[in-house]
Formats: C-alpha cells, sequence, structure tokens
C-alpha cells in the first residue's frame, strides 16, 4: 500500500472540489438547521434544483451566468412551495417534506414524460442518463495551464471559484447573523412564541431563512455538478444521502458557528477520501479478502460510514468540534 | 396488474450496482425486458485521482414462461469522442459484459447486431446505439439494451387497449392491496411516535429487513415461504426488541432531544440501507413460491390468487389489532401511554414495558408488510425507505399517533398512488403521494382522525 498517495490525496481532498461543494451547500443548510432550528431533510432537492437549472439552461443553448440565475429562481420557487404548508407546524412535519420533496426533484428530472409537455420533458433533462457538456463554456475561461498541487487545471479552476464563493458565502453570512434580522432567526430558534408576543412574523423570518439557505444549496449543487462534468439523478449524486453527507459536515464542524460548515466540510471530505482510498487499496493489495468486501462494496462501505458517524455524532457530540451546545436546537417544540 | 408490472419495471431499471452477482432464481419481472441499468457510482472528489471507468452491462430477454436468460456472447462495442474504437466487451454466460476505458472522456456505446444469438433481436431495432455520455473516473456506468425473443419493434410490455373503466377497476383493486401493506407496516411508525414522540425514520428499513429475512430463509436456506415468512417475521420483531433496547432506550434515559433522536433514526436507517445493499446487491429478487401464478378472470380484473390471500392476511392481522388494542390489557396500556404518558406511569402502568411491547408488535408487523410487499412486487434493498414516504403521507394523513389513522390514511394513500397512473405517467404515481400531504398539512394539519393539540 502506498500510504503517501493515499495521504496526499487525502489531504488534497480538504481543499478540493468536494470540499468546496460541500461547504457552500452546509452554509446554506447551517443557516437552515443551525441559525433558524428548521428541519431541512431535503438539502440534496435544493442542490438538485439548482444543478439542474444551470445544466438544462446551457444544454439548450444559454449563456452560463443565465443559468446561474434560473438554478437560483428554482431553488426560490422550491423553498417558497416547500415553506408555505410546513413552517406553520411543529419541526418534524417539515422533516418529513422535505426528505419527500427532494426525492420527488429526483423522481421528476427521471421522468421520461411530463404531463403538459410531454415527451419535450426528456429532451430538457436528459431523464435517467442526466445531462453532459454543459460545462464546457464555464471551464473555457479557465485561466490555469498547468497542475498544481496535484489538481489538474480544469479543478484548479473549479476550486478557485469555488474558494472565492465560500469565503463570499461566508462574509454574506456574517453580514445576515449580526443585524437585527440574524438576531430575530436565532430568537425564533430559542422561542418562537416569544418572537411572535413581539410582533415579529416569524413565519415569514422562517421563510425567508429557508430561501437563503435554499439558495446556497443550489450554488453547492451548481459546483458538485459543474467540477463533474454531468447531471445525473441518483440517489448517490442528487438523493437522500446526498443531503445527510453535508448534515454530516455541516454538524462535525458545529452548527450556529460561522466557519463550522467550512471546517467540517473540509475535514469530512478528506476523511471520506481517506476511507476510501486505504480501503480501495487494502482490497487491491488482497489485506480484505474478496467475499469480505469487493471493489463495489468499498464504495457503499462510504455510505455505512456517514450513517454511522451521523448517529455518533449526534449521540456524543451533537455540537460537533466549533459548537456550542446551548445554540442547537435539539428539543421539539 | 398493470400497476404492479409498471413497478416492476421501475426496480428493474433503478435496480442498483450488481456487480454482476450471481441470479440464483427466477425473477419475473412481467414487462421488463431488458438489462439492468446499475447505480452510478461517481466519486465526485476522488474522480480526479483514478484514471479509468468501467461500463458495463447485463443482457437477457425473457422467454415465454417470463423466465429471465442471459444473453451470452454479444460483442458491445465502445466509441470515443472521434468515433474511433476505444475498447469492446462480450457478454459471459450470465450476460455480464464490463469494457474499462480511460477516464474522464467521452463515450459512445453500440451494440454488434450481428453478435446477438439466433432467435433474439433488439426490442428498438433502431436503437443500436446509446447517446454519447461522459464517463467520469472511478465511475461505474451500467447500460442498456433490450432484448426481446423473436423480431423486435413491437412493445410487448404494453398492455392491450383496456377500456378506462377496466383500467379503473384493476387500479383500484392493486391500490387496495398496497393500501393494506401500507397500514400494516405503518402501525408500528404511528403507535411509536404516540408514545415516545420519535419519529421513526428507520421504520422502513424494518419493512426492509423483514422481506430480506423471509428472501433469506427462502432462497438462501431453501425453506417454503410459508415457514420462511413466519421465521422472518419472528427476527423483524426482535429486530424492533434490540432497536428499543439497545438504541431508543438508552437515549431516552440520556435525556436526548427529539430532534437529536429523529437525525439518529436517519443515520441508523441510512447505515442499514447500505449493509442491506452491500450484502445483498442492487437487484429486485423474488421470493420461490407464489411469485408466478395464473390469475382468475372476474369481470375486468385478473386476479392473481396471491393478491387475494395478502388482502386475506392483511385484513384479519389488521383486525386482530383493531381488537387487541380495543380490548386487551396491553392495548388499553398503549392507548392510556398514548394519550398521557405521565398520567398513564402514576396510574401504574409499565410505560417502559409498553413502549418495548409496541416496538415488538410494530416491528413484527412491519416485518409482515415487507413479507407481503415483496411477494407483491420483489424485493430490493431500499424498498423499505420508499415505503417509508407513504407511509408518513399516509400516517399524517389518518392522524399521526393515532391507532386507526393509519389504516384509513393507507388506504387513501394506496388508493391514490394507483389511480394517479390514470392520469399520469406510472413513474411519477408517487409524486401524488407528496400532493396529498402538502395538502393535507394546508387543510387539516392534526389528520383525519387526529386532534388538534398533537401539531403544536
Amino acid at each position: 500500500m502506498d500510504w503517501g498517495l493515499i495521504l496526499a490525496e487525502s489531504a488534497r481532498q480538504f481543499i478540493g472540489p468536494q470540499a468546496v461543494y460541500f461547504a457552500i451547500a452546509a452554509i446554506g443548510l447551517n443557516i437552515h438547521f443551525g441559525y433558524t432550528g428548521l428541519l431541512n431533510f431535503g438539502h440534496a432537492g435544493f442542490l438538485a434544483v439548482g444543478a439542474y437549472g444551470l445544466a438544462i439552461t446551457v444544454d439548450q443553448g444559454g449563456p452560463w451566468p443565465l443559468g446561474v440565475v434560473i438554478g437560483l429562481l428554482a431553488a426560490t420557487v422550491f423553498a417558497l412551495l416547500l415553506g408555505i404548508p410546513t413552517l406553520r407546524l411543529r419541526a418534524d412535519y417539515l422533516a418529513i417534506v422535505t426528505i419527500a420533496s427532494s426525492e420527488i426533484i429526483r423522481i421528476l428530472v427521471r421522468a421520461t414524460s411530463f404531463p403538459g409537455v410531454g415527451d419535450q420533458w426528456r429532451e430538457w433533462t436528459g431523464g435517467s442518463q442526466g445531462i453532459n457538456g454543459f460545462n464546457r463554456s464555464f471551464y473555457s475561461i479557465n485561466p490555469y495551464n498547468d497542475r498544481l498541487l496535484g489538481f489538474a487545471p480544469v479543478q484548479l479552476w473549479s476550486i478557485t471559484v469555488g474558494w472565492a464563493l465560500v469565503f463570499l458565502s461566508v462574509l454574506i453570512v456574517f453580514l445576515l447573523m449580526r443585524s437585527p434580522w440574524g438576531r430575530a432567526l436565532k430568537a425564533v430558534r430559542e422561542d418562537e412564541d416569544a418572537v411572535r408576543a413581539l410582533g415579529k412574523n416569524a413565519y415569514v423570518i422562517k421563510m425567508q431563512s429557508l430561501v437563503i439557505g435554499g439558495l446556497f444549496g443550489a450554488l453547492g449543487g451548481m459546483l458538485f455538478v459543474l467540477n463533474q462534468g454531468s447531471v445525473q439523478p441518483t440517489p448517490q449524486d442528487l438523493g437522500t444521502p446526498k443531503t445527510f453527507f453535508i448534515w454530516v459536515a455541516m454538524i462535525l464542524g458545529g452548527t450556529a458557528r460561522l466557519w463550522g460548515p467550512v471546517i467540517g466540510s473540509m475535514i469530512f471530505s478528506g476523511l471520506l477520501s481517506f476511507t476510501d482510498l486505504t480501503l480501495r487499496a487494502m482490497v487491491a493489495e488482497g489485506y480484505v479478502p474478496e467475499w469480505l468486501m469487493d471493489g463495489v462494496q468499498v464504495g457503499q462501505m462510504r455510505f455505512i460510514l456517514m450513517g454511522l458517524g451521523l448517529m455518533l455524532l449526534m449521540i456524543f457530540r451533537p455540537q460537533g468540534i466549533f459548537g456550542d451546545k446551548r445554540e442547537l436546537a435539539l428539543d421539539a417544540r | 396488474m398493470l400497476w404492479s408490472t409498471t413497478v416492476r419495471e421501475d426496480r428493474t431499471l433503478r435496480a442498483g450496482p450488481s456487480s454482476g452477482s450471481a441470479r440464483r432464481h427466477r425473477p419475473i419481472a412481467l414487462s421488463a425486458l431488458g438489462i439492468i441499468v446499475g447505480l452510478l457510482l461517481s466519486w465526485a472528489g476522488v474522480a480526479a485521482a483514478q484514471e479509468t471507468g468501467t461500463i458495463q452491462g447485463t443482457l437477457f430477454y425473457q422467454d415465454a414462461e417470463g423466465e429471465r436468460v442471459p444473453a451470452e456472447g454479444v460483442r458491445i462495442v465502445v466509441a470515443d469522442a472521434d468515433g474511433a474504437d476505444a475498447g469492446e466487451g462480450v457478454t459471459d454466460a450470465e450476460g455480464f459484459f464490463a469494457v474499462e476505458l480511460p477516464a474522464p472522456a467521452d463515450y459512445q456505446v453500440s451494440i454488434d447486431t450481428e453478435s446477438i444469438p439466433a432467435g433474439l433481436s433488439l426490442r428498438d431495432p433502431t436503437k443500436t446505439s446509446l447517446p454519447p455520455f461522459t464517463l467520469n473516473g472511478g465511475q461505474e456506468r451500467n447500460v442498456l439494451f433490450p432484448l426481446v425473443e423473436g423480431e423486435g419493434g413491437v412493445d410487448t410490455s404494453a398492455p392491450a387497449g383496456d377500456g378506462f373503466g377496466t383500467k379503473l377497476a384493476r387500479l383500484t383493486f392493486d391500490g387496495l392491496v398496497f393500501g393494506l401493506i401500507i397500514a400494516m407496516s405503518s402501525i408500528g411508525l404511528s403507535l411509536i411516535f404516540g408514545t415516545t414522540g420519535l419519529t421513526n425514520f428507520a421504520h422502513g428499513e424494518l419493512v426492509t429487513l423483514g422481506a430480506l429475512l423471509a428472501l433469506l430463509f427462502n432462497v438462501g436456506v431453501g425453506l417454503h415461504v410459508l415457514l420462511a415468512a413466519p421465521i422472518a417475521i419472528a427476527l423483524t420483531a426482535g429486530a424492533g426488541f434490540a432497536n428499543e433496547r439497545l438504541v431508543w432506550r438508552p437515549l431516552r434515559r440520556r435525556g436526548t432531544g427529539l430532534i437529536a433522536m429523529l437525525v439518529i433514526s436517519i443515520g441508523l436507517s441510512i447505515v442499514a440501507r447500505y449493509v442491506f445493499l452491500y450484502y445483498k446487491g442492487g437487484d429486485t429478487d423474488f421470493l420461490q413460491q407464489y411469485s408466478q401464478q395464473s390469475p382468475y378472470v372476474v369481470g375486468p380484473l385478473n386476479i392473481v390468487p396471491r393478491k387475494l390471500w395478502i388482502i386475506a392476511i392483511s385484513v384479519v392481522t389488521l383486525v386482530a389489532v383493531a381488537i387487541g388494542v380495543q380490548t386487551t390489557k396491553l392495548g388499553k396500556a398503549m392507548r392510556a401511554v398514548a394519550d398521557n404518558k405521565d398520567l398513564a406511569e402514576s396510574s401504574g402502568i409499565d410505560v417502559e414495558r409498553v413502549i418495548l411491547s409496541i416496538w415488538v408488535i410494530g416491528g413484527g408487523l412491519a416485518g409482515l408488510g415487507g413479507v407481503l410487499f415483496g411477494l407483491n412486487q420483489g424485493i430490493a434493498w431500499d424498498m423499505g425507505f420508499e415505503l417509508l414516504l407513504l407511509m408518513f403521507a399516509a400516517v399524517t394523513l389518518g392522524g399521526l399517533g393515532t391507532a386507526y389513522g393509519p389504516l384509513l390514511g393507507s388506504l387513501i394513500v394506496g388508493m391514490f398512488v394507483n389511480l394517479s397512473t390514470l392520469v399520469v405517467a406510472p413513474e411519477l404515481k408517487n409524486v401524488g403521494t407528496l400532493l396529498v400531504l402538502v395538502v393535507i398539512l394546508l387543510v387539516r394539519p392534526q389528520g383525519l382522525l387526529g386532534r388538534k393539540e398533537r401539531i403544536g
């Protein structure tokens, strides 16, 4: 086993494209759960509408900046649709509706036809094959020509853009949370009734939080598919497991903390690559017998570890590495 | 039948990374004459580190008895972006082929029609090539070439032109069967919520567990279904017991919040689901007995005997549960705990014991639901998770925390899911349940039978 290679690659993933899109998506989720206490279990749905908004626009001949705008608009509409029926109710209703909606989004984009537009639908979404090649115009303005730190030029470009967006997002969240609106947001998390008694409209505040967090989710989805070069409606890419990868990243760093989601995403992304590569190497070298684990099963292992990580974190350290337990919305109201 | 066939097709098309694993028993996918499309495991981040990807697939056709027969010796050709040959694969005795190629790069996959065995042809003779796509590093991309016996070009999977009335009758009947299965599976979910406040996202995995254990004892060990099913149900009830004793009771003692427990249940659900996938693989499998039956023709309906049995078993079980909840000491205690835990405790009811009983009974019922679900439409690693979303819709519709709400809600959801295929494509039918969920939350958030104070 080449430990040098494994460690170098894992270290790269601390700042690589995966860490970047995890971070931006987790920043959005942190606005939902960390600051407002909303149980959004359908974050992959936001990633999906953003990704498909971009991919379809570019695939149909639009410029990519227009695609970004359309993706963000789609996320806004999605947030409003989710919020209207659920935000007046107890927290777990939002949980159920969000997890169901993200699956619904995936079913819809996978469908071969759609009422009203018929088979034209698949021309747009690509059905279960998804859409390819929409990232060329984005990479055509790539200024990098050489490899650096082991990253290919295209990756360097997505990392540069990605980290710029991460810092911008953190700045936006910092400014938002310092504002009176940010304090109202946390107040909703702590005691919704008290907020109402003080004359604030808790429903509207929660809705704003859902939309703003969703925009970051959509942005994360766009970075994800731009880097991957294709968008496909698989559970791994845009389904419920993806939602909880982002949850683990967020909780690991610490919820309701400015840098928590970013640090959590870096560590989680590095850890994922490390376990993945180590297991792969062990299987390849024959340290793990074939009947116990084969190449395909290594891929499934990361989901098992992610689920275990989520359970153990929530049981033993729900505040993550940097979080404050008092700032956690862990009791149902 | 219309409905169940479409579900199977849907499942077959989605079936996961099969890794070409041996299919030991007969799948009876009635209409899916195709090749398994696997999950596209894409390693978002690791992609760059690996320099190759794999294009793979399994070619088979279905013979007159509905048995899936692998097509051996078919040549699959892969061309690169310039149209030059990049590689090729030939299917083995199990119909499996795999081509490893440099990645990331664009490829187009074609089938060599000359190599298709005599007597077989492409279902769509014009589709000898698939649309070009990008293969990412480390990706295992499954591709699909549906084969049929005889001449292709005729879509044999579409039912002959049935009238609206016939369709309506068939879908209503299938909706009843499906609704009863949802009902049985969701009783535990609702009662556990009612007594402990836990929204258990891992309940769907109890359903899958029941079905998988039945499959294991039926196909793996070789027991008859009638023997394998009770064992599976008992073990699933045991899993419910273990759930409560090993996870939820210790957590309650620790003072873990309800939201934290909810997230933990999701973690548990993901772990369980991927452990199932790890050991079972992504195929949809079928039990050995009762999977293939010739239907009775009753008016417009083609009723397969197993569906009648599913209805009979579910109705008997549900009535027994209702009587139990209404008349037995344990049933009364359950209702008391669900109503007011503290009051029940101070009246001398052993609340912890009641909760444990609910887990055991709820687990057993979920296991039974899983076995019947598996009998009805095959067993897949993520069947429970798909059912879970329908169960939530059903339970919310009927009234979260009530004993009879889920029954009513399940029947409505089961019917709705099926009848919606009259209007929308079958692949979109689950979308309708979300709409039910949203409408009920807007109009009557406590559910049909629920009381207002529960919704907070």
